[in-house]
């Protein structure tokens, strides 16, 4: 069963674990990187423990390679489910990418064409961890650098074919639209509007910066401007739906990031009194 | 262009460089290949950097440098764990390096002390439950995050003096090679350099030997009296040191 609205989080990272641990912060939810834990033991397990004891948790993956042409890696989703079946997670979710091919492994993110044969290999490959999970998985649209042309539907209608063939829900991330449009030169509140709007789980908020020939979707900034204006823009189409701010790079003290979450916050409660 | 033809490209393009493979994906791709390529390689070096700190202080940052763009080169990662990618890099420091084994040995220890860090749990065995043992039958066992590295260097002082900011010592190498025993002490990484005999000892306990059998095999080596006593020395350690998880009390079998 998909979870439902979970408030407002964080994205956990190590500089803010004391705080997190000494104190009661006023976070919803916080969310991990999934694979930072899918370990035999040691600290950083005890530690995921000790933070489920106090915060519910999201479990966020990197390295599933949903999109990978040759299938998913059966070691790791036995390990992902480990994970899971320990932490009880409030939402599991990976990208709309692919990392992994033929034993080679990129660690990055790398982008799909949005062709009907990407879309029957990501379903095959989303059925086949929500198997083993035993759960609903979240998808999250990913920030690309390369547009592969002719594309056979927008990445909108990727998504919506995906959520509806495979019953996975949506990890919107607001700052990979609007990297992404301003990469490929969509129009993002298009992009927004048609995603299906009840398949958004989460939502997550970022910031990026601009290299030399595209916008890089960093997490080393504050989230900016144009990416709340989208927030506070798809928000009244999404309803209450938990959001949180991921901060990877250049992290600051604690409280800046609750200040952001205290935005989002305000955002998102506007949403839920016109709802209500 | 199918999915995995495309993939395969990609793949090229990031590990090997491939103009070819960058072209067949498309000329307007080119600026995007070039942010791909650059994250795959950040990733790579920030991993190694993170995981060879003391080395890179050992060998100096310009040489540590190359080393990471030599095995960045030459070992593509193949896991989903960036965690996995360390574990051939001390091979690439023996290549680089054969005249100065202490650089592979130091790089040995680094990946050592970060694989016993997220090794399996397994909580170590208090001496004090261990007055009621019959010691002709016992067989230990040992926590899983042990593990023995080669060691014919000081790079164990070398190591140390890097870690407390402290000038480390000329390299040495010792009269005769030894081991690096790494494990993981509660949720601290330990590690010590040991002698031949006790690199024997452990191996032959970790395989199953008995502690009576062990006890005779280092009696017969070193005689009666230094062995007995050598025998007892190296279980106080072990005991110490939180290596032993279990004493299996197993029939006689002569």
């Amino acid at each position: 069963m998909i979870a439902p609205f979970a408030g407002y989080g964080l994205g956990l990272r190590k500089p803010h674990y004391a705080e997190f641990l000494d104190h009661r912060i006023a976070v919803d939810f916080v969310e991990v990187i999934s694979e930072n834990f899918m370990v035999d033991g040691g600290r950083p397990r005890a530690l995921l423990r000790e933070m489920r004891s106090l915060y519910p948790v999201a479990l966020h993956g990197v390295s599933m390679s949903i999109g990978s042409a040759d299938g998913l890696d059966r070691a790791y989703l036995a390990r992902l489910r480990a994970l899971v079946d320990e932490i009880e997670p409030l939402f599991v979710s990976d990208h709309l990418s692919w990392t992994r091919i033929e034993g080679f492994s990129s660690h990055d993110l790398l982008p799909l064409p949005y062709t009907s044969e990407a879309l029957d290999l990501v379903c095959v490959n989303i059925d086949r961890a929500q198997d083993v999970l035993g759960r609903a998985m979240l998808i999250e649209n990913p920030s690309t650098y390369i547009d592969f042309a002719p594309a056979e539907m927008s990445e909108w209608q990727f998504l919506d074919a995906m959520c509806a063939r495979t019953g996975c829900g949506l990890l919107l991330d607001v700052n990979n639209v609007f990297v992404s449009a301003t990469n490929h030169g969509f129009d993002a509140i298009a992009y927004l509007e048609g995603v299906p709007h009840d398949r958004v789980r989460q939502v997550h908020l970022a910031g990026h910066s601009q290299g030399k020939e595209l916008l890089i979707d960093t997490h080393d900034q504050p989230v900016p401007a144009s990416v709340w204006g989208l927030y506070a823009r798809v928000m009244p189409l999404l309803g209450p739906v938990a959001t949180m701010i991921e901060r990877d790079d250049d992290i600051p003290p604690l409280a800046d990031l609750l200040a952001e979450v205290s935005v989002a916050r305000r955002i998102g409660g506007r949403t839920m009194r016109r709802a209500a | 262009m199918t999915l995995i033809e495309l993939q395969r490209d990609m793949q090229a393009w990031l590990a090997r460089d491939d103009a070819a493979a960058a072209r067949r994906i498309g000329t307007d791709a080119a600026p995007g290949l070039r942010v791909y390529q650059n994250n795959y390689r950040a990733q790579l070096v920030a991993c190694l950097e993170d995981s060879f700190a003391r080395t890179r202080d050992w060998i100096g940052e310009e040489a540590f440098h190359q080393a990471v763009v030599a095995h960045v080169e030459r070992v593509p990662p193949s896991s989903w764990t960036l965690d996995a990618y360390p574990r051939d890099f001390p091979a690439t420091l023996a290549l680089l390096y054969p005249d100065d084994p202490e650089v592979a040995e130091l790089g040995w220890i680094e990946c050592a002390l970060g694989e016993a860090f997220v090794g399996p749990d397994a909580p170590a065995l208090a001496a004090d439950g261990l007055g009621e043992i019959d010691w002709d039958r016992a067989v230990l066992h040992f926590t899983p995050t042990l593990d023995l590295g080669p060691l014919s260097t000081n790079v164990a002082a070398i190591w140390t003096a890097l870690a407390a900011g402290e000038m480390p010592p000329a390299v040495e190498l010792l009269p005769e090679p030894g081991a690096i025993l790494v494990w993981r002490q509660d949720q601290v990484s330990r590690f010590r350099a040991i002698d031949q005999i006790e690199q024997q000892a452990l191996l032959a306990a970790r395989a199953g030997l008995s502690f009576a059998n062990l006890c005779e095999a280092i009696v017969a080596a070193h005689g009666q009296e230094d062995g007995i006593a050598r025998a007892g020395q190296l279980l106080g350690q072990w005991l110490a040191d939180g290596v032993i998880t279990d004493v299996e009390e197993r029939p006689l079998s002569r």
